[in-house]
């Protein structure tokens, strides 16, 4: 079994560091410090960590003010609220005028778990997509994470990256290149296109295996950077293999199976699967029984391979 | 309070004549935009520009300079005519406001127009902006100030609130807020659509500096904004009654004017008033 940690937890850690690295660094968040992790940056640097107490959109738009004297802030808290609740925040505070705001939301997607449908967050990739200007960035494990928030504090514009709640298992080497907007091939195939971002790319690579047994080539692409879409890397491999499936801890409307969607239909039109919440409101539970009841298990990534072939077969 | 030479206040009533004309000249050339809530912010803006506020208008991002931020943005006319007398473009360009492939947007756009300071136009946001252009001055250790004027009606958007809170809280003595408090809003009076009131007892529960006064009285305006009024430790709310439409005599007080441009012989009328 593969070493788990919260994607959460390696941006805690990785802040902290570059706040030794970059003194225009400053940290944002709205009462939820201890659960975003931003509280491992406020232990070392107090005076440039603001609480902005239970009121998320004045957050966001005081990133935006800061950002135009040269800043680099980071906004952090719950995906639901980082993304819904601010959205007009970010839409003209900080993509409108392209602003230097990096909103770091954690506890995305629905193995939030206990709490709940108010706090999963099962919609935000689409909404915060769908914005100009912004890059959009769901690290798969703790390393990708790390190089990410690495990456995105270098990279001079409006980010938006999801992180999880619960420990994910470690699927990239020590030594891995992070580049924003690049997907990466994580296993060769040649039956079938298997795009996954977040927890589900670990979940793709065991489907894959499972394939393997029954003699089926699975190809994996982490697809971590949402936009701008790694649209080179996901044409080459839909030609290569004919089909494919989206695989993501998001509803299946408007998340990575929709810009996937999209980029196949204008590149190269194959038969797709999508796994991800179905469009429903989620509901309390532990995250495996979640992953379970709303279909987002390895199993259920193989069972949608396995259909995405079938389609492609039939219609040759 | 402070007295002015008479050529202080003169100056600035002439600058905020100059901007008055501009503003219905381009509302008028555009035939949009909001010329009531413009107006009635003129003398604070031109108190602003031409007089109290550090700036340079050959190097519109020089670090230590001060910041206004038009919270209301609707009311870009008034920012684009203290930006054109200031030289930031051309006079000869307020023309083309609200029109395609002009930088005069109809809410301003920091990315198109030097000397705008943050995007507005979705009320609420603008004063959280200036809050955190003051939470970098204070972490700079620069002596800059930070103003940002809102409206009446603006105040009734949660965020105003929440930056009223944040702003107190982190003792940002740096930003000075203005409301622009000319009592109408699009539907009708503040008081029958979504009251406001007591607006001052408001920000001063909330721990700001309060000062009331007249926003067309110049020497009222100039001791509000200077550095002298304000608190060491708060943030100061200048709550200036106001005239919606100040200046254009039909215009004055008349909700309708709140966002409808005027006619052709309605911009001779009212350029003929002012020039009076």
């Amino acid at each position: 079994m593969a070493e788990k940690i919260a994607t959460r937890d390696a941006y805690g850690e990785t802040l902290a560091e570059l706040g030794k690295e970059n003194p225009n660094i400053v940290v944002l968040d709205a009462d939820l410090s201890k659960s975003t992790k931003t509280n491992v940056f406020q232990k070392a640097f107090p005076d440039r960590h603001f609480n902005f107490g239970i009121a998320e959109a004045n957050m966001i738009s005081n990133a935006a003010g800061m950002a135009t004297c040269g800043k680099i802030p980071f906004a952090s808290t719950f995906a639901v609220f980082a993304s819904g609740r601010t959205w007009d925040q970010i839409r003209a505070s900080v993509c409108y005028p392209e602003l230097n705001v990096k909103i770091v939301a954690t506890h995305g997607g629905i193995t939030v778990g206990e709490d709940g449908a108010t706090h999963q967050a099962n919609e935000d990739i689409a909404i915060m997509r769908v914005l100009p200007n912004i890059t959009v960035i769901v690290p798969a494990d703790g390393i990708e994470t790390a190089k990410a928030v690495r990456a995105i504090a270098d990279y001079k514009g409006p980010v938006y990256m999801r992180l999880g709640r619960s420990g994910v298992p470690v699927i990239f080497d020590a030594d891995y290149d992070f580049q924003i907007g690049k997907a990466v091939v994580m296993r060769e195939g040649t039956d079938v296109s298997i795009f996954a971002c977040g927890l589900m790319t670990a979940q793709a690579l065991e489907a894959a295996e499972t394939l393997t047994a029954e003699g089926i080539s699975a190809e994996v692409v982490n697809v971590a950077t949402i936009k701008p879409l790694d649209v080179e890397t996901i044409i080459m491999s839909a030609r290569k293999t004919g089909c494919a499936v989206s695989a993501e801890e998001h509803s299946i409307i408007g998340g990575l199976g929709g810009a996937i969607a999209e980029t196949l239909i204008d590149g190269c039109p194959v038969h797709m699967e999508r796994v991800g919440v179905p469009d429903t409101f989620t509901e309390s539970g532990n995250p495996k029984a979640l992953l379970d009841k709303y279909g987002m298990t390895a199993a259920d990534i193989a069972t949608a391979a396995r259909l995405s072939i079938q389609f492609k077969q039939e219609c040759i | 309070m402070s007295e002015y030479s008479p050529d202080v206040v003169r100056k600035l009533e002439e600058k905020a004549n100059q901007m008055r004309q501009d503003i219905v000249v381009m509302v008028g050339a555009a035939q949009s935009g909001h010329p009531g809530g413009s107006l009635s912010a003129a003398d604070i803006v031109a108190a602003l520009y031409f007089n109290v506020m550090r700036y340079d208008v050959k190097n519109p991002k020089w670090a230590d300079r001060d910041r206004f931020v038009l919270s209301k943005g609707h009311a870009s006319p008034v920012l684009y005519a203290a930006l054109a007398e200031a030289g930031f473009f051309p006079r000869a360009e307020i023309i083309t406001f609200r029109n395609i492939n002009s930088h005069l947007q109809g809410h301003p756009d920091m990315k198109k127009l030097a000397g705008v300071e943050f995007t507005t136009g979705s009320l609420g946001q603008g004063l959280s902006g200036a809050g955190g252009m003051a939470i970098a001055g204070k972490l700079d250790k620069k002596d800059y100030r930070v103003f940002c004027m809102i409206g009446d009606g603006e105040s009734e958007e949660g965020q105003i609130w929440e930056a009223a809170m944040s702003a107190a809280h982190y003792k940002l003595d740096n930003l000075t807020a203005i409301t622009d408090w000319n009592g109408l809003q699009i539907d009708g009076p503040n008081a029958e659509i979504m009251n406001v009131n007591p607006l001052p007892d408001k920000w001063r529960a909330f721990g700001w500096n309060v000062i009331e006064i007249d926003g067309h009285d110049f020497t009222q305006i100039l001791d509000a904004l200077s550095p002298e009024s304000r608190v060491e430790g708060k943030p100061t709310m200048i709550i200036a009654k106001t005239v919606k439409g100040k200046g254009v005599s039909f215009m004055e007080n008349a909700c309708d004017w709140h966002g409808k441009a005027p006619s052709e012989e309605q911009v001779k009328t009212a350029l003929a008033e002012l020039c009076a």
